[in-house]
């Protein structure tokens, strides 16, 4: 599945970026890569974007971002 | 002093790691504030002296990562690899010590002597985190240097090791080992690269090796602009990528961030020992009311709602007592140019004046920006800017904006009363290029305040029945349209434009420091006053030689002045030869006591109250007892007596007469000089076109007029619509009325929705030139809302006219027909393109 169908509260690890360019980049810089553990935090209150808690940080991400990022929820 | 060297320092750091506070803390006061060239990023420079160097320190853009996907990463990486300063220090959340990292190694790999900056120690401290600095420093190959920056601790400790480190000028042995897949592909190209040595000795190898595995663009120009074996060295680097991807199945750049961040893990494992993830508990209560799906948006209005009442409304308060202050400066100002004439001021006096009230208008503002500057000083330093773009993103993004293009129309007048210039200086903090443009160019499409005496006039006259209606109309039909041209413009002339992913960071919230806040607040002020004032007197010049020029014919002036010199004669015969006080009046004398009328009507006039106005009496009665007897019609005390004097009675009389002849005179002449104006000329050459938006020549003059400030448009069409001679005089709205007797509403309406849709003034302008960098999108700004306007107020004029609408009826219309086109635009997709 992927980042964006996390549901609040629900935690995952990283399997892959599938994005390229500046937006795999940005994720990645900011910590999003394999292996590392994301919990979904809320959704904003249009749904989109959404906040997850990743090493203590918040980081909000739009659904589009979310949806390049494959993951396995734990 | 000229025998000291110069020391290039850099600050480096992530957003969020307290880089200006140690900026501060080193440079103190002594700072410059400047753009980085050809961009809009700030720079800010500062020095101090360091034994017997002088340090120069730059504060570089506050960055993640490196790369050279947005231009604050690409200039602070092209500083540090074209300057090579001396030091770098890099300023670490201790707290977040994982997170930072990440950069720390990117600039390692740089090659410059680094200084890590441990900072925010008293956060990691409260959070339970035990550093071993020496063991961090051993593995990063570089001093480490604890501070709390917002207290100063430390501040002799980093001096110092930036000293120690420009001295040894060796750069950190610090490498990360980026594994068995691409190590051997990076040692080939380094290989290669180096074998250019003139290439080689300007810029850091391995660096260059990880661009070029990276795909880096701006790694790969350098490549191709300065290596001689560029050729070799691309085909290489695309080689090596190619079969990175055939046998690793993925980019090469996501096992470099994979590696980075392990190694940052790795470090901060051995390094730190802590509780760990315990941070943000109360960053997290706070997020869950305030990110929350129903009271979210209610706090965020109410904030929005705060920060318009706090700056516009209480700041414009402020600004009844500072108007004082600027108005006592332009009375001394007058007071040193050269005396007024008769009936028309000398150039001397009325140029130099006109460019004064231009100038204070705009001065006036400055409570607000004041106040404006720190309210958003506060919402940056909280934490709250970034859940504003969370919680309003997914509107904006429907029309190309982004989250953060709320706060910048609100400063602008998102409902009524707003100023496009902080509102466009506003837009700054936004990292979305694309979404940043939009912005910057709808921002102006707001209600600023001074367009609103201008509604306020019309609609007092033709729409007194629906008042408020009416104001909500414009109100809100600005955001509409505002809304609509993001859109356009976003899908049309910014198509090309680069747009940034929203992956956003939210800082945990902490308490802003009354000096950061109030540095920042005074710093943008003072960075405002100074670039728009010059401007703003040269355009002011400019305006009023348009206004004031050819001026009248030689005959219509001598007209004037005969009339004047009768009226002047009459007055002496009047008052009789006899008249004790005639000498007094005569000749030059005659301009003192002018002035001395004026004077004491003036003050009269604003005098509340019996003590005030004897208070005045005094006053006046101390600087010219003979003048004085005069204005107070002949009736004045001597030592307890009361006096009649029937000389000072009747000079009173007739020179009330006197004074009423010649200020019409003067308006009469005033009229008659706009309407004989370049811009006089203009506005009715135009006649013919605008007439199908419903405005004649004197409306065009005072639209034309409204472009120096938007003030100016209310007191413009003061001039034009005068009094009849021999009229009383009457409001300015009797007298609109009286004069376009052939009005409708429909007219007004055109009128109001141009002036909505007005451009931006010169200082907004200057500001959109300033945050875009380009006179392009300048000239864009000031002919878009031009064109605009006219297709809507002939759309409902013409079209209400043709329909036989109302204006009530035509006002409803247009607003249906632009919520649905809002609607459509808003349904339009537009899928992000990344390079």
């Amino acid at each position: 599945m992927t980042l964006d169908a996390m549901k609040p509260g629900q935690e995952c690890e990283i399997l892959d970026i599938t994005a390229e360019g500046i937006v795999g980049q940005r994720l990645m810089d900011m910590g999003f890569i394999p292996g590392a553990r994301v919990k979904m935090v809320r959704n904003a209150p249009l749904v989109d974007p959404v906040e997850f808690l990743m090493k203590g940080c918040h980081i909000s991400l739009r659904h589009s971002e979310a949806k390049k990022v494959e993951v396995k929820p734990l | 002093m000229s025998d000291s060297k110069k020391l290039i320092v850099a600050v480096a750091g992530q957003p969020n790691s307290g880089k200006s506070t140690i900026f501060n803390m080193l440079t103190g006061a002594r700072q410059h504030v400047a753009n980085y060239p050809g961009v809009t990023v700030e720079k800010k420079t500062g020095s101090f002296r360091l034994k017997e160097d002088r340090v120069e320190l730059i504060d570089l853009p506050g960055t993640h990562s490196l790369t050279s996907y947005t231009q604050e990463e690409r200039i602070a990486r092209d500083f540090l690899l074209n300057e090579r300063p001396a030091v770098v220090v890099n300023v670490v959340d201790a707290s977040n010590l994982e997170r930072n990292l990440y950069l720390t190694f990117q600039l390692a790999e740089m090659e410059i002597p680094l200084v890590v900056n441990l900072n925010m120690m008293d956060v990691a401290e409260k959070r339970g985190q035990k550093i071993d600095i020496e063991n961090l420093s051993r593995q990063l190959g570089a001093p480490v240097v604890p501070t709390v920056g917002n207290r100063g601790k430390g501040k002799k400790e980093l001096k110092e090791a930036i000293l120690a480190t420009s001295k040894e000028q060796q750069a950190t042995s610090f490498q990360i080992d980026y594994g068995e897949t691409l190590e051997p592909a990076l040692n080939s190209l380094e290989k290669v690269l180096s074998e250019d040595t003139g290439f080689s000795a300007r810029y850091p190898l391995r660096w260059l090796a990880v661009k070029l595995m990276e795909n880096d663009k701006e790694a790969q120009r350098l490549v191709r602009e300065y290596s001689k074996k560029s050729g070799i060295i691309l085909r290489l680097a695309e080689e090596k990528r190619e079969a990175f991807a055939r046998d690793q199945g993925g980019s090469p750049e996501k096992i470099i961030a994979v590696r980075r961040h392990q190694e940052a893990q790795r470090i901060v494992e051995t390094c730190v020992t802590c509780r760990k993830d315990i941070p943000g508990t109360l960053t997290d209560r706070i997020d869950q009311v305030v990110c929350n799906r129903y009271m979210g948006p209610i706090i965020l209005a109410a904030t929005i709602y705060l920060i318009y009442e706090l700056a516009i409304v209480q700041g414009y308060n402020i600004t009844a007592y500072t108007w004082p202050v600027l108005a006592w400066s332009r009375d001394l100002i007058a007071s040193l140019l050269p005396s007024e004439g008769f009936i028309s001021d000398p150039f001397f006096r009325s140029m130099p004046l006109w460019v004064t009230d231009g100038t204070i208008a705009v001065l006036n503002y400055v409570p607000i920006f004041l106040i404006l500057f720190a309210l958003i000083a506060i919402l940056e330093d909280t934490g709250y800017m970034a859940r504003m773009a969370f919680i309003l993103d997914r509107i904006f993004r429907y029309f190309g904006l982004h989250g953060q293009s709320v706060l910048p129309m609100v400063i602008g007048g998102l409902y009524v009363g707003g100023c496009a210039i902080p509102g466009v200086m506003a837009c700054r903090a936004m990292k979305d290029e694309k979404a940043r443009i939009a912005t910057i160019m709808i921002v102006p499409l707001m209600n600023c305040l001074a367009k609103v005496p201008f509604y306020v006039l019309l609609i007092g006259i033709f729409f007194t029945a629906y008042k408020g209606v009416t104001m909500f109309f414009i109100a809100t039909i600005t955001i509409i349209i505002a809304l609509s041209v993001a859109k356009i413009l976003s899908l049309t002339v910014l198509r090309k434009k680069e747009s940034a992913p929203f992956v956003m960071d939210m800082p945990p919230y902490h308490l802003p420091t009354i000096r950061g806040v109030l540095g920042r607040c005074l710093e943008r002020t003072w960075l405002f006053v100074k670039k728009i004032i010059t401007i703003v007197i040269v355009v002011s010049v400019i305006v009023y030689v348009l206004i004031y020029f050819p001026g009248i014919s030689k005959e219509r002036k001598s007209c004037y002045m005969n009339q004047a010199d009768q009226a002047i004669q009459t007055f002496f015969k009047k008052i009789g030869k006899d008249n004790p006080y005639a000498p007094l009046l005569a000749g030059d004398k005659s301009t003192s006591f002018a002035t001395y009328w004026g004077d004491y009507k003036k003050a009269r006039m604003g005098a509340k109250g019996k003590e005030a106005k004897e208070s005045i009496d005094q006053n006046f009665r101390e600087k010219n007892f003979e003048f004085f007897k005069i204005v107070k019609r002949g009736k004045y005390t001597v030592e307890g007596k009361a006096i009649k004097d029937k000389y000072a009675a009747r000079i009173y009389k007739a020179y009330k007469k006197l004074d009423k002849k010649r200020n019409r005179l003067r308006r009469e002449q005033k009229e008659e000089t706009i309407i004989n104006s370049f811009m006089g000329r203009a506005g009715r050459f135009m006649e013919p076109l605008t007439k199908w938006a419903g405005f004649n020549w004197r409306i065009n003059i005072a639209l034309m007029s409204a472009f120096a400030a938007k003030e100016s448009s209310v007191a413009t069409l003061g001039g034009i619509y005068q009094s009849r001679p021999g009229e009383k005089e009457e409001t300015l709205e009797k007298r609109m009325k009286e004069k376009e007797k052939g009005w409708t509403a429909l007219h007004v309406l055109a009128i109001m929705l141009f002036m909505a849709m007005y451009p931006p003034c010169i200082p907004t302008l200057l500001m959109v030139r300033l945050e875009t960098g380009s006179t392009k999108w300048m000239l864009f700004a000031t002919f878009y809302p031009i064109v605009l306007g006219i297709i809507i107020a002939v759309l409902v004029f013409t079209g209400g006219n043709l329909l036989g609408l109302s204006g009530m009826q035509a006002m409803i219309a247009f607003y249906i027909l632009a919520l649905i086109f809002l609607v459509l635009m808003g349904l339009i997709k537009e899928e992000p393109e990344f390079t």
